[in-house]
Parts: C-alpha cells; sequence; structure tokens
C-alpha cells in the first residue's frame, strides 16, 4: 500500500456531481493475512468507489489491532448499508463519516470486575450507554479475585459525552464498581 | 489596621508574624485556652515563642480579646462542620460589634453562608475569606475581579495531600496504603487524613466557591463528593497508557459540587504534581483562567489573610 494517497484532512466530504459523496471509514482489523481483502469486499458489494486505503500497520491498538483508514464515495443513500455490510461481515468499524462516534473518551472501572462479569458490564456500556468499547486494558495485579482495574477506550456520538458517562456512572453504582471518569467540559 | 488573631495554628502565628511586615499591628493573639492582649500592640515574637514551647500565649483569656480595640478579626481556629462553632459565633460577635472579619476557616462560609451575608448586611464590618480556599493562591479575588456573574464553573485541584498522594502513587506504581504512610513520615498528610483523601477538605472548598459563584444557598451535604481511598496503583498505570492520570478534581457551578477522582491528560493544566494545588476558572467572556501554588501552609495562607486585610476599607 505504499502508493495510496494520504487522506488529505482538507478534502470537501462532499462531491456535488451526480449526487455522491466522500466518506472517511475507520476500521480496525485482525493482524491476519487476507484480512485487508475481506473488509474492503463489502464497499464494492453495496455500491461504493474506493479512493483510497491509509493501512497504518506500524500503528497497533493495545488490543493488537491495525487501524485502516478508507475513503469510499458513494451516494448518500447507499452510505449506511455498506457501514452495516462491514459489520455483518464482522469488520470493527470505528468511525464512519462525520457524525457517528465523532468523540472518544476513557474510562476506568474499578472493583471486583471478574466476579461482577466484566463482559456483561462491558455489554451493557455498548448497549445502554450507547458507546463502542474500542479498547480494553485490564490490570488485575492481585490476582483476578482481587479488585482489579479496567480502561475502556469509547467511541461516542459528538455531543453524547456527558449522556454515556451518566450512564456508565449508573452500571458503576448496579455492580458496586468505582468508575473514574474524564473531565468533561473546561481545557483540562 | 489592628488584628485580633483567633486561633494560634500554623497559620495564625504565621499571620502575627507577618503582620508587621504588611504595615499591620497585632492587638491580641489567642488559643483556645489563653490570649496576649495589648491594645497597643503584643510582644508578637515573645507569644509565638510561648506557644510554639507549650506554654500559655500570654495571661489574658480569650474572651478578652473581643473588649480589645480591633479592626479586623481573623478567624483562624480549626474548621469544623455543621453548625461551624465556635468559629461563626466569632464571626457574629465581630461584626455586631461593628468590626471587619477576614476567615481562615472554612466553616462558618461553607456551612453558613447566608447566615454570614445576613450578619454582615446589617454591620458597618464586611467579611472576607480568600484564605480559605486554595491557601496562597488568589481565587476569590480573582473572581471577585472576574465579577462572579460572569464566572460559569471553578474546577481543579485544592487538597495537596491527596494530589501528592495520587501522584506518587502514578510515579512509583505503588499502592495507596503504602503512598498514605510514606505522606505520613513527610508530615504531608496528618496523623488522620480523613478529611483529605476522603474528598471532604476539597469539598469545603468547592462548596464556598460554589456559594460565591451563586450568592449562597451551598453546604457540605449538598455536594457530591467521593475519595481516593479506592484507587489502586494499578488504575494510574493504565491511565498512564493513554497519556492520562487521575486526580482528585473538584467542580463548582450555580448547580452544585462535585468532587472525585477523575482523568485528565497527563501534561494537562490540572495535572500539578506534589502538593501543588490548581483551579480552573471558567469565564464567559475571558475564557478559562488558571492559577496554581501553594494551597496550604502557615505563612502562605498567611499572605491571604493579610491581603484580604489590605483590601477592607477603613471603618
Amino acid at each position: 500500500m505504499g502508493d495510496a494517497p494520504e487522506p488529505d484532512d482538507d478534502k470537501p466530504d462532499a462531491e456535488a456531481d451526480g449526487g455522491v459523496r466522500a466518506y472517511t471509514v475507520r476500521l480496525e482489523l485482525v493482524d491476519e493475512p487476507g484480512e485487508l481483502l475481506r473488509a474492503l469486499a463489502p464497499i464494492a458489494d453495496n455500491g461504493g468507489n474506493l479512493l483510497s486505503i491509509h493501512h497504518e500497520r506500524g500503528n497497533i491498538t493495545p488490543r493488537g489491532h491495525i487501524p485502516v483508514e478508507v475513503d469510499i464515495e458513494c451516494p448518500p443513500d447507499r452510505f449506511d448499508g455498506i457501514v452495516e455490510a462491514l459489520r455483518d461481515a464482522g469488520v470493527n468499524v470505528i468511525q464512519a463519516g462525520e457524525e457517528h462516534y465523532g468523540e472518544e473518551i476513557n474510562v476506568i472501572l474499578i472493583g471486583h470486575l471478574v466476579e461482577t462479569d466484566l463482559s456483561n458490564t462491558l455489554s451493557r456500556i455498548e448497549d445502554e450507554a450507547n458507546a463502542v468499547v474500542q479498547d480494553l486494558s485490564l490490570a488485575a495485579p492481585d490476582g483476578t479475585e482481587a479488585v482489579a482495574s479496567a480502561r475502556a477506550r469509547l467511541a461516542v456520538n459528538s455531543g453524547r459525552s456527558t449522556a454515556v458517562i451518566t450512564a456508565i456512572r449508573s452500571i458503576g453504582t448496579d455492580k458496586d464498581l468505582t468508575v473514574v471518569e474524564p473531565l468533561v467540559g473546561g481545557e483540562a | 489596621m489592628d488584628l485580633a488573631i483567633l486561633g494560634a495554628g500554623d497559620v495564625g502565628r504565621s499571620v502575627a508574624d507577618l503582620a508587621a511586615e504588611y504595615g499591620h499591628d497585632v492587638v491580641a493573639l489567642a488559643d483556645s485556652t489563653s490570649a496576649a492582649v495589648d491594645p497597643n500592640g503584643i510582644a508578637v515574637q515573645d507569644a509565638l515563642e510561648h506557644k510554639v514551647g507549650g506554654e500559655p500565649v500570654g495571661t489574658a483569656d480569650p474572651e478578652d480579646v473581643f473588649d480589645t480595640g480591633y479592626d479586623v478579626l481573623v478567624e483562624a481556629t480549626p474548621t469544623t462542620l455543621g453548625d461551624a462553632e465556635p468559629g461563626f459565633s466569632h464571626v457574629r460577635r465581630a461584626l455586631e460589634a461593628d468590626r471587619h472579619v477576614v476567615l481562615a476557616n472554612k466553616g462558618p462560609v461553607a456551612e453558613r453562608y447566608e447566615e454570614l451575608r445576613a450578619l454582615e448586611a446589617e454591620s458597618a464590618g464586611s467579611i472576607r475569606f480568600e484564605a480559605t480556599v486554595g491557601g496562597a493562591i488568589p481565587v476569590l479575588s480573582t473572581i471577585e475581579d472576574c465579577t462572579p456573574q460572569a464566572v460559569t464553573a471553578v474546577r481543579g485541584v485544592l487538597n495537596g495531600t491527596a494530589n501528592f498522594i495520587l501522584t506518587r502513587m502514578a510515579a512509583e506504581g505503588l499502592d495507596y496504603e503504602h503512598v498514605l504512610a510514606e505522606a505520613q513520615d513527610l508530615g504531608v498528610a496528618e496523623a488522620d487524613p480523613t478529611f483529605d483523601v476522603d474528598g471532604t477538605d476539597a469539598a469545603l472548598k468547592f462548596v464556598i466557591l460554589a456559594n460565591v459563584l451563586a450568592d449562597g444557598g451551598f453546604a457540605l451535604e449538598d455536594a457530591t463528593v467521593e475519595g481516593i481511598q479506592s484507587i489502586p496503583g494499578s488504575a494510574l498505570g493504565l491511565a498512564a497508557e493513554d497519556g492520562r492520570t487521575i486526580r482528585l478534581i473538584g467542580e463548582a457551578t450555580r448547580d452544585g459540587i462535585r468532587v472525585g477522582p477523575r482523568l485528565v491528560p497527563e501534561n494537562g493544566a490540572l495535572a500539578v504534581t506534589g502538593t501543588r494545588n490548581i483551579v480552573q476558572i471558567e469565564t464567559r467572556n475571558a475564557g478559562s483562567l488558571h492559577s496554581s501554588g501553594r494551597g496550604a501552609g502557615g505563612p502562605e495562607t498567611a499572605t491571604a489573610v493579610l491581603s484580604d486585610v489590605g483590601r477592607l476599607p477603613s471603618l
């Protein structure tokens, strides 16, 4: 992918001609052969035209995934279908277009994380708080039976941080977990 | 101005010690059991030596202080919660006698703000309390300069002990109990650090700030407060993975007060290290202002008291 053009931040995201618009989709791929090709197929299959791929091989997420940024163009009414097809194919879509998941927040959860079913906690964060868990880091220096800490990086819709944090706080109260929230607002 | 100082702890003694440098006379200095009183000015160094040596501050009774011809009562007795006594009664007596009061004691301003303002309205004297929030840092005078109406929120770190503990935990990867013991050895944490680590001390300061912004209406019971005792060292390690750290952050707005451990950018303004304090004053027209400095200590807090004395009109 060495000759792929670098994504241009200044590129207008509207393409007037023929009602086709350009979109940027951010994916996280498992580091396995064929994964990139598999992720791109649903785009073409659903009427998207691939403009550029920025494959950040050197920049592996803490979860061991490789971030990939794909610029595509398609008629606006096809875009949601493309994102859905990607997700149906098991591709991890982090960000799609401008308005989706425009903000990222971190929270730290502290307590008996394993005993209180960490996997259920994360599902509840995704469902009740309407956030996407992008990355999870767990520290249990005294074993999983003891008090452990987890940091979750969440993608949330723009302007929804406060609502998401409020929802996570109530999940924390339910499960008797300490929630260390980010300071939202002000120039921290 | 002639100062009568109630309370001979670190702050009261430092006010007495530095008063002359700021052009003021000390006519009384009292602790809870005795007082040095002289309308022509007490021998400050003698009184301080007595106190530090464990002897009575002077030969007079603490009650005699109120009969002295003072201009400003400096209320520097220990902070108490609830009815904020005996500090509140000290302030009331001075105001009823038409004298000024400068407080270093947080109790009356946090717990009984409206009553203080009502007493002030009936008095020729006024009250000031810069020293109750952020020690040496000019917080309340900055808000006063911006006018409280133009300040939308105040956030920050206003407890040096909790900040020291979190800083050490992050730097050394140690757990809370270990670092607390170290802080006690260093004299950074008191033998009973409860109010510092459970957020109460910081909350009192943010309650005072909310009272200033909203012109009253808040007491400690209105604040949502969480401490740092349940933060393990591993949580600070996780925060650092993403360029963040945890600080005990308070927030005061007209809608309420919240104090608790929060994630902040590791290199951001609010992530001060050690015992340092910081406040961020969010204004409507001037963006955010940050002031950082020493939030505690005798001489540091005394400078805030003496700056307040300097702002008082003559009676």
